[in-house]
């Protein structure tokens, strides 16, 4: 990863922090000053998928060539997503419980992120559950692309179709008609880049510590 | 003409309702007047800064031992 991009992401997130917190927001019932939430609840979520979907891009990637240091991208990608998708739940559930009543309500949104969180847990179920590291990367790279794709409709469209309290579900509009006007959109966009790159650069650490993990396994095995 | 007088009536005052609620939910405005925000925020940054360094400091730790890992193959 380059340096000026993490140079940017660290820019953008001091400014989403200072902006989320100072900026004039939008006076709402219910939400009053939570609204400002958006800017640090939802780029977790927007982030989880985004890391998803470059864990199945290299999945794939992985399915036409087989080599281990595809196979380690893509599962590093899916433990940091993995991470946003837990810290968006549990700051959903706190959001929730203010504005909502309850941390849980059973909202066909707050279901749907969970199963999906439970989908990509199972991945790494997988993972461990398997000894021979070719088997364990190909298999867990199938699973990586079924993951993946169940958990679309599970967070973008089964919750449409159905009465939800979350915005962008049911009759609610998504972030259009009340809760995101220009004002927060120019603090929203920088927070969903700047947690994404953030993602993206540990992830990266974590794939190089892999890599040296796995070079000096190969040094040891040629010692002894 | 009684019931239209009370329609009048019952219109006007479901505007007033609208409006008066409408007119500004309940937000931390004294909070903010007084300047506290602005330690709040220094907190968070303070915090965020020290994250981020942290990082770096991972980052930078992993290339140093990359770099070694790549010279030992030549040594032996």
């Amino acid at each position: 990863m380059k340096n000026w991009l993490k140079i940017l992401a660290v820019a953008l997130l001091f400014y989403v922090h200072v902006a989320g917190l100072l900026f004039d927001v939008p006076r709402l019932n219910i939400l009053n000053e939570t609204v400002r939430a958006i800017y640090f609840h939802v780029p977790m979520w927007f982030g989880m998928v985004l890391l998803f979907l470059l864990s199945f891009y290299h999945a794939i990637l992985f399915l036409r060539n087989p080599t281990p240091g595809l196979d380690r991208i893509s599962v590093q990608y899916a433990n940091v997503g993995l991470v946003f998708g837990l810290l968006g739940m549990l700051t959903g559930m706190l959001w929730a419980n203010y504005t909502w009543g309850s941390p849980w309500h059973g909202d066909p949104k707050q279901n749907g992120a969970a199963i999906a969180l439970l989908v990509y847990m199972a991945y790494f179920v997988l993972r461990g559950s398997i000894e021979n590291e070719e088997q364990k990367a190909r298999l867990s790279a199938v699973y990586n692309i079924f993951a993946f794709v169940a958990m679309i409709p599970l967070i973008f469209i089964i919750p449409r179709l159905q009465d939800s309290l979350h915005p962008g579900s049911g009759g609610n509009p998504g972030f259009n008609a009340y809760d995101l006007d220009n004002r927060m959109r120019a603090i929203f966009y920088p927070a969903v880049v700047s947690w994404f790159l953030i993602g993206v650069w540990i992830a990266n650490l974590r794939i190089r510590y892999k890599t040296l993990e796995e070079k000096n396994m190969e040094l040891y095995n040629e010692k002894f | 003409m009684k019931n239209f007088n009370k329609y009048i009536l019952a219109i006007g005052l479901m505007f007033l309702t609208e409006f008066s609620s409408a007119q500004s939910p309940e937000m931390a405005d004294t909070f903010r007047a007084e300047g506290k925000i602005y330690v709040v925020v220094a907190i968070i940054l303070i915090v965020l800064s020290g994250l981020v360094a942290y990082l770096f400091m991972l980052d930078r730790k992993l290339t140093r031992l990359e770099r070694m890992m790549d010279e030992k193959p030549q040594t032996k």
